[in-house]
């Protein structure tokens, strides 16, 4: 879903960057000699995917009065909401780095749908999404996201 | 920092360990950063018990953003103008990766150098987990 306002902010490029295990100072000091190169800290390559924070359908974070699908008192909560899918690829281009203190809005559009026979027998169902993110207050086009994902033949048993 | 095109030639590459040991934390920490709160990936009771895997695994995109730091540390920061990956296997708990980044070409694009890498990221026993490429712009 099309997110209208994802604030690119300090403290969450901070808790990203130590999830992925890069603390360099660009994005974790602001006052840093790195992050005054740029007029703040700048977020990591992959950032963007924190937009998913602040897209009000999101099935993938559990909400006040819904059921959630993930365990409690029992296994599971609710149906599983989880389409199946799966993250097959996942492509940037970059038009110029983030900075905190930035305003972002996305627009999304959909892709090619394709299918592969799966080497494990059954087909694998590819569907490909477009991800531009924009500056809010001056529309210029920062990040270009592509997303595919795949829809395995059966619910993934290991 | 950034990285000049005369100190760079087709084919030197890379390497580093970008995450060793994973835990099942730091798998939460991608989660409360990134929104994403698939319990496929914190909820071992839900994903042994309801969706069949072994154990929880990670998030793609947390291997894909701790393999982005071999190329940033290299090329310097916001110089990436590009930057794909596939994933081709799961990232499990205890799982060590290590991501090697390597120089394909180096091409000028309306004049500024450009240097496009290939990177891939194995676990402990050298399966690929991640495959993909990347451009940076360099300086002259």
């Amino acid at each position: 879903m099309a997110v209208e306002r994802f604030p690119v902010e300090e403290t969450h490029i901070l808790m990203f960057a130590r999830a992925i295990g890069d603390e360099n100072p660009v994005y974790t000091d602001p006052s840093s000699a790195a992050a005054g190169e740029f007029g703040g800290v700048i977020a990591p390559p992959t950032f963007t995917m924190c937009g998913m924070q602040f897209d009000p359908e999101s099935t993938l974070r559990p909400k006040v009065g819904e059921p959630w699908f993930g365990s409690a008192k029992e296994p599971s909560g609710a149906e599983i909401e989880s389409t199946g899918r799966l993250h097959a690829e996942q492509h940037f281009e970059y038009h110029r780095p983030l900075v905190a203190g930035e305003v972002l809005t996305t627009v999304e559009r959909s892709g090619n749908t394709w299918e592969k026979e799966s080497k494990r027998g059954g087909t694998l169902r590819f569907e490909e999404m477009f991800i531009d993110y924009l500056s809010a207050t001056t529309g210029e086009l920062m990040v270009t996201a592509r997303l595919v994902s795949v829809l395995p033949p059966a619910p993934a048993q290991r | 920092m950034a990285l000049s095109a005369s100190n760079l030639n087709v084919g030197d590459t890379r390497t580093e360990v970008v995450l060793e040991n994973l835990s099942r934390t730091r798998i939460v920490m991608y989660a409360g950063a990134s929104g994403d709160y698939n319990p496929l990936h914190s909820d071992e009771v839900y994903v042994t018990q309801v969706a069949g895997y072994p154990s929880v695994f990670a998030h793609g995109m947390l291997s894909m953003g701790a393999t982005g730091k071999i190329l940033t540390d290299w090329v310097g920061d916001g110089r990436l103008t590009r930057y794909g990956v596939r994933f081709v296997a799961q990232v499990w708990p205890g799982d060590t990766l290590t991501a090697t980044a390597t120089v394909e070409a180096i091409r000028d694009v309306d004049g500024v150098p450009h240097a496009d890498f290939s990177v891939s990221t194995v676990n402990q026993d050298g399966t690929p987990v991640v495959t993909g490429n990347a451009t940076a712009r360099l300086d002259p």
